[in-house]
């Protein structure tokens, strides 16, 4: 799976035109909030407004662009509690029923990721944001609902005193480090 | 990739809940509300929101570009596939003992290549996402992190991404 993924990326990245990459670059900041925006693009691209909303939906469709949107900020909106639930489903279900978790409207982001036994059984991350503790604890249960026929329930290790559990709830305490990723000229 | 903005300073997330939140004007909300879900692409997308809201374009503009300049809006625009720009990311974990933390907290914030770093209440209790430029950067910066701290990093990459609908209403 990881190899498809993986490559996948890579012709992704290979497609990337300089035309594309231009794009990239004078929009990562934000699109201009003006009356014309994509005028402007055209006007620094030298050209024409029709080329550049051709080459947005060209890049939308190619999932260069995952959508063009206001993002505001959690906290200012109340949004003040974030979890990462972390869950060990089957391997055999886990795309269908991540797919089914990432639509959920409080997930921000939704993962599969690999596994580190003995310390790390959970392959799938999903990110819920909540404006109380009791919401996002009720989120969780929602997704541990949704996720219930699929949970991987393993054998306690009780001779190294070990209590694998199904799912967890990581809640952030402190931000550390905040940086943008940005595309380089 | 790069990191461009500047590292905040360790900020307590009890303490800014506290003081962040904002009053929004009832055009505000009805435009966080709606622009979340997506902007038209066409010559004049902020008329057509203001058509769609019975408002009109300035009002938009004027309105969108007050909420920006307040960091109310984090980014407005397109959000573009971060595997798409050329980098390579994973997210990885550290379980750093108590009375070591922030010693590790430095070590590990001190390599560029470290975009976001939370503390979490979990035995792993350090989680940062790894950007690089490429795929054998960060196996090196994953060893080099383990041998600056000798703690082992739990390194879990994406398998599979799945599409999201986040919204949050105000």
């Amino acid at each position: 799976m990881s190899t498809i993924t993986q490559e996948h990326e890579k012709i992704t990245k290979e497609k990337l035109s300089d035309q594309e990459r231009q794009y990239i670059l004078l929009t990562q900041n934000g699109l201009p909030i003006i009356q014309e925006p994509y005028h402007a693009i055209a006007e620094q691209m030298n050209l024409s407004v029709e080329q550049v909303l051709s080459l947005t939906k060209s890049m939308q469709e190619r999932g260069i662009i995952r959508r063009i949107a206001a993002v505001p900020n959690h906290y200012k909106l109340g949004y003040q509690f974030n979890g990462m639930t972390v869950w060990d489903i089957d391997d055999e279900q886990a795309e269908k029923f991540g797919d089914a978790v990432g639509r959920l409207p409080f997930v921000s982001h939704c993962y599969l990721r690999p596994r580190f036994l003995p310390e790390w059984n959970y392959n799938l991350f999903a990110m819920v944001h909540g404006k109380t503790e009791e919401s996002i604890t009720k989120y969780r249960g929602q997704i541990k609902e949704l996720l219930k026929e699929v949970l991987v329930s393993r054998n306690h290790d009780s001779s190294q005193d070990i209590i694998t559990k199904s799912n967890d709830m990581l809640t952030s305490t402190a931000i550390l480090k905040k940086t943008g990723l940005r595309l380089k000229k | 990739m790069d990191n461009s903005s500047s590292p905040l300073k360790t900020e307590s997330l009890s303490k800014s809940r506290k003081c962040q939140t904002v009053e929004l004007s009832a055009l505000e909300k009805q435009l966080i509300n709606l622009l979340q879900h997506g902007l038209p692409v066409c010559e004049r997308p902020f008329a057509q929101i203001a058509e769609e809201i019975s408002s009109t374009e300035q009002a938009v503009i004027e309105c969108l570009t007050k909420l920006r300049s307040e960091k109310v809006l984090t980014r407005f625009g397109p959000m573009f596939d971060a595997a798409s720009l050329g980098g390579a990311f994973t997210l990885a974990a550290l379980a750093v003992p108590e009375a070591d933390f922030d010693f590790v907290t430095e070590q590990v914030n001190s390599f560029e290549q470290i975009a976001h770093n939370y503390r979490r209440d979990h035995d792993f209790n350090m989680w940062f996402v790894i950007a690089t430029e490429s795929a054998e950067e960060i196996e090196k910066v994953v060893q080099a992190i383990e041998t600056k701290t000798g703690l082992k990093v739990l390194n879990v990459p994406k398998l599979k991404e799945f599409y999201v609908n986040l919204y949050l209403p105000v």
